[in-house]
């Protein structure tokens, strides 16, 4: 039996570059950053005082304010992407065709600010004080879960948790459900709200953190010898995607094909990366002959990127052994450098703009890369978008625990 | 309207965020039936109701507050 083709039909995203797809990508290709000082608590006593806020986001737009209300922001992000993502699609779901729509939307962290200002209300008022919606409010299945319920998805309903890969293994594991028949169409992605202060202080003090402080859009830099560090981001990418024949069928706008997703364990360390990035390079692999293309097919690697000295060398490294003398052929660039690092949803944007790389023949820049780490010498697109052949693609995500995942997108007309 | 009753009709108002002035809140309607409540929200609008009025409303109680009416009661009687 073939394999199902897999294709994305609707994207929508809610990020510090912006809160359409039209805003956020125009930014990424004109290398504008997102990042600024945190604006929504006091950072006077935290060492990393900035991040990638959602800005001019109005939640009501979306939903009511009572259901608001009953939602942490990462689910309120979820709400907006994934209603625009749909919307794009231009899928309607009905009873016929409701069983067959799933959700899939990651996050690594989840709702923390309610399960802080929870804390805090049980701590200075007792426990009956807390609210009823504490739990459904902040809990990370719930993304999935209120889009299921706003639009009838009556197919699989999961939440991947796999720190900043979340989004990636939430996407790859929807294309999985289609490829196998569990689904015809997908709502997938990932969903953070982070820029919290016991988030921030947590990552802070485990010096994961750029310092930064006093050139925000600066302090992302990947692969730059300056690079302190990652600049934490919010927001949402969600894409819908579906089998081929059942876009085709509905005459659906198609952006592109998912074609191959892979997934590894480093086996080595809570936080660092495996030395030499041989877990990434084996997810790298995996998603590559998922895809039936060979490495040399590939023209770029949306990376995982964020900017740590630890993690951009051993992704640099890891983009060698994986695709072996091709490598210093492909382009290699950090959207993270502009948007920062979405944790669980992360995967999700770059997803989303690994696609629009295929789909405007544009690679996204790395920005702030004015002294490349001469350990780390691949193209990595420095400082300026380029307009090149792109069919093929692959996007990366590494998270604590040594969780891996990669994607592969291509043209249509590549396959 | 009595002090206690506007202030039981703001809160239900504000809680169950409902589209219409204070003065035109009905006393009869049902916060389940009438307003669009679900078992959720009255246990988040009792909590509401203690905490402005500054007392402690036992389960088998907050069961049976189930209209606008039976709160104002209820407050009146018991805060």
């Amino acid at each position: 039996m073939t394999k199902r083709r897999v294709v994305v039909t609707g994207m929508g995203i809610i990020s510090p570059v912006g809160n359409t797809l039209k805003t956020a990508w125009d930014n990424i290709v004109n290398g504008v950053s997102g990042i600024g000082p945190i604006t929504h608590f006091d950072t006077s006593d935290f060492s990393a005082k900035i991040a990638g806020e959602i800005k001019d986001f109005d939640v009501k737009q979306y939903i009511s304010a009572k259901e608001a209300k009953k939602m942490d922001p990462f689910i309120h992000y979820a709400m907006a992407a994934g209603e625009d993502a749909i919307a794009d699609s231009g899928l309607t779901i009905t009873e016929e065709n409701a069983e067959r729509v799933g959700v899939y939307i990651g996050a690594g962290i989840g709702g923390i600010l309610g399960i802080q200002n929870t804390t805090e209300t049980w701590l200075s008022k007792g426990p009956r004080r807390i609210s009823p919606f504490f739990i459904p409010s902040t809990i990370i299945n719930m993304a999935s879960g209120n889009l299921s319920i706003k639009y009838g998805l009556k197919g699989p309903n999961l939440a991947m948790v796999s720190a900043c890969t979340s989004a990636t293994h939430s996407i790859g594991m929807a294309y999985r459900s289609i490829v196998y028949g569990d689904a015809d169409v997908m709502v997938c992605g990932g969903a953070e709200y982070a820029s919290t202060p016991i988030a921030i202080g947590g990552f802070s003090q485990s010096k994961a953190l750029s310092t930064r402080n006093d050139d925000p859009t600066a302090a992302s830099r990947p692969w730059d010898t300056e690079r302190d560090g990652f600049v934490l981001g919010d927001g949402a990418g969600i894409m819908v995607i579906e089998d081929y024949e059942h876009a085709l069928k509905r005459g659906a706008h198609i952006y592109a094909e998912i074609s191959g997703f892979g997934m590894s364990s480093d086996a080595h360390h809570m936080t660092a990366p495996s030395p030499g990035g041989e877990g990434a390079a084996r997810c790298m692999v995996n998603a590559i002959n998922d895809s039936g293309f060979n490495a040399s097919d590939f023209d770029y690697v949306n990376a995982h990127g964020t900017s740590t000295p630890q993690g951009d060398k051993g992704e640099s490294d890891a983009v060698k052994v994986a695709f072996g003398d091709h490598a210093h052929k492909l382009a290699v660039s950090s959207t993270k450098s502009m948007t920062g690092h979405l944790l669980g949803a992360a995967g999700g944007i770059e997803a989303i703009f690994s696609v629009m790389a295929l789909k405007d023949q544009i690679l996204p820049p790395t920005i702030n890369l004015n002294n490349p780490d001469p350990e780390c010498d691949l193209d990595y697109v420095p400082n300026v978008a380029r307009e090149s052949k792109a069919d093929v693609v692959i996007s990366n995500s590494f998270g604590f625990g040594g969780t891996n995942g990669s994607l592969v997108f291509n043209r249509l007309q590549a396959k | 309207m009595s002090d206690v009753e506007n202030k039981v009709k703001e809160i239900v108002v504000e809680q169950l965020d409902l589209d219409i002035e204070v003065s035109d809140l009905n006393n009869s309607s049902s916060f389940v039936d009438d307003l669009g409540a679900d078992s959720l929200d009255t246990v988040e609008l009792v909590m509401a109701l203690e905490e402005e009025f500054e007392c402690e409303i036992p389960e088998e109680d907050a069961e049976k507050i189930t209209t606008v009416q039976q709160a104002i009661d209820y407050v009146t009687e018991n805060a």
